[in-house]
């Protein structure tokens, strides 16, 4: 491979990172405060609440039904409304936030239901508030699969990336596809493959690492 | 703040509370009558299950109340109710005087920072060590770092978990899981401790050294405990006064010794079947009611008097034959309860009427169980 592809490699692999790591961080910051909603309004849960269970719920739904590549031109007048243009990486992290969002919302919500009944009783009974039992029960307890569930959205969010070359994102899914696929050209199409395995593989590794240390459920 | 006397250090009281046999007699002494908790005509229903009846109870300042059912009975439901997990459809809750029925969530907190629990499976939390676990009710009450660093150690060293304090629960057995639930339910100085089934799952041995803390608790901070079980041991190691449930009513309650001699349902009876003297099997197998060989009575009473030297008085009193087939006596709280069962030669009427005459001069309930043909 040329000094060019691998510089072309370089950048798209630059790209890649930006964008699953914003939008990532974004899904976090956004998808657990849903996640958590989802389980408090939940029947049974501390802050039962039907009416807000069912919206949240329903908006959810429909945001993950959306194919991304629908989404993403779909939120293009948004996009633009947003952060001035509909093309490149920045426009293109726009619905990557949005999709993630949703989706980690729900691997989230799983962890935290999973959350032992008794240990919310528990410190309930201490007379404790609601934020303390999210601060120091189902946040901490759920913790490390919370971890884990981020994990996989940022796996899905570099799969999700690849198609952000419809709007010129850039990255390495629209490099395999323009060099690798249209131009033919082997060798790209399979350093491009490489670098994604290695890519997944090392934020599965590191993931798996930081669950291992934080998870105290286990002797 | 603190649980310990100056000359009471946690390890002497530790030391002195493990070291009593968990079957010695409960000098019963309230500090005063004044009740800690109340409740009156409480009823509760999910959907068509009636899970608690019309219940009335009191539960005075510095006794063990065991509450004691079959599961399925109520006592979980009851017991979460004293600190407003559960709310009643109908009654009144009174904990320290204050009426806690229809209070909101929000009014509840204060309420349940008096109030501590023991749990069956411990629920402690996993990603925090014991010392934070510990600590998590006194930071809910808002005590600052450097005396709840304090109180943790001293509540650690209680109940004899000093060098655990860094340890996450996972590396713990279930009995140290358990002393840390009951150092974490008294970290806030409760009024009350709710116990509920908290020997439940844990090994015989075990069982008995978790309530030889809570006695010992009882007797040196004077804290007020109920106790839920399905097991009368548990009642008859550390309780004062019992009360039996059976579908989400109260059907009997009294001091220990009082209901373990003189059971009133036929729920308490089984309850108690393991712990009293019952007729042996080969002997119950040939029972009948039809007069012929000996005749077989079981006799019990119970009293403060009832001590040692009866069965020598009885035996010396009195003039005519019998077996002692089975039966002893029985230490519960500072009283005796005695319980056996004898044979007398149906035949002989007179000796019969001596004997249940002097058995009834004594007060002793006597009861006839059946005949037995004589095997020889």
């Amino acid at each position: 491979m040329s000094p060019v592809m691998i510089d072309l490699l370089l950048n798209a692999l630059g790209e890649t990172v930006l964008m699953t790591a914003i939008s990532g961080l974004f899904s976090l910051v956004a998808g657990l405060p849903l996640g958590l909603i989802l389980v408090m309004t939940s029947p049974g849960g501390i802050a039962e609440h039907r009416g807000v269970n069912r919206v949240l719920g329903l908006i959810i739904n429909s945001f993950r039904s959306l194919p991304f590549i629908i989404l993403l031109v779909a939120l293009i007048p948004f996009t633009r409304f947003l952060v001035g243009t509909s093309l490149g990486t920045w426009a293109a992290i726009v619905p990557l936030s949005i999709t993630a969002t949703p989706y980690f919302a729900r691997v989230a919500e799983v962890s935290l239901r999973e959350v032992d009944r008794g240990l919310i009783d528990a410190v309930r009974a201490m007379g404790a508030s609601k934020l303390r039992i999210v601060w120091d029960v189902l946040i901490p307890e759920a913790l490390p699969g919370i971890l884990s569930g981020f994990v996989v959205t940022l796996v899905a969010l570099i799969g999700a990336s690849a198609m952000a070359g419809a709007i010129g994102a850039g990255g390495l899914g629209d490099l395999a596809i323009r060099y690798g696929y249209q131009r033919f050209e082997t060798s790209v199409m399979i350093a491009v493959i490489a670098v994604l395995i290695v890519l997944v593989c090392g934020i599965q590794w590191v993931g798996d690492r930081l669950v291992q240390r934080i998870d105290k459920r286990h002797a | 703040m603190t649980l310990f006397s100056a000359a009471e250090t946690p390890y002497t009281a530790i030391k002195r509370g493990v070291a009593e046999s968990i079957h010695d007699e409960t000098q019963v002494t309230f500090r005063d009558s004044s009740s800690v908790v109340r409740l009156q005509g409480v009823s509760r229903r999910f959907g068509q299950t009636q899970a608690l009846r019309d219940i009335s109870l009191t539960v005075q300042k510095g006794e063990i109340l065991g509450l004691i059912g079959r599961s399925g009975a109520g006592k979980s439901t009851l017991i979460r109710c004293l600190n407003g997990l559960e709310q009643p459809d109908e009654g009144v809750i009174e904990i320290e005087g204050r009426n806690i029925t229809g209070l909101s969530e929000k009014q509840l907190q204060t309420v349940r920072s008096r109030v501590g629990m023991v749990f069956q499976h411990f629920n402690l939390l996993s990603a925090k060590t014991v010392a934070q676990n510990v600590a998590l009710p006194l930071k809910i009450a808002g005590m600052d770092k450097a005396q709840r660093q304090q109180r943790v150690a001293e509540l650690l060293a209680l109940v004899g978990l000093a060098d655990k304090a860094q340890s996450y629960p996972a590396a713990l057995s279930g009995g140290q899981k358990q002393r840390v639930g009951i150092a974490r339910a008294l970290a806030a100085s409760p009024a009350l401790l709710l116990c509920d089934e908290a020997t439940s799952a844990l090994d015989p041995e075990t069982t008995r050294s978790i309530l030889a803390l809570l006695k010992s608790l009882n007797q040196k901070l004077g804290i007020t405990i109920l106790l839920i079980t399905h097991e009368m041991e548990v009642i008859k190691s550390v309780a004062h006064r019992v009360a039996v449930i059976d579908a989400g009513h109260i059907i009997e309650q009294g001091p220990v010794w009082q209901v373990f001699a003189h059971p009133q349902s036929d729920l308490t009876r089984t309850l108690l079947r393991g712990l009293l003297p019952q007729l042996p099997e080969n002997i119950a197998a040939r029972l009948s009611d039809q007069p012929q060989g000996d005749v077989i009575y079981s006799v019990h009473f119970a009293g403060d008097d009832a001590q040692g030297d009866l069965l020598t008085r009885f035996a010396g009193a009195l003039p005519g034959k019998f077996r002692l087939l089975q039966g002893g006596i029985d230490h519960i709280q500072h009283y005796a309860v005695v319980r056996f069962f004898i044979a007398l030669p149906a035949a002989n009427a007179a000796d019969e009427q001596q004997i249940l005459s002097w058995l009834h001069a004594q007060q002793a309930q006597v009861e006839l169980v059946g005949y037995v043909a004589s095997d020889d």
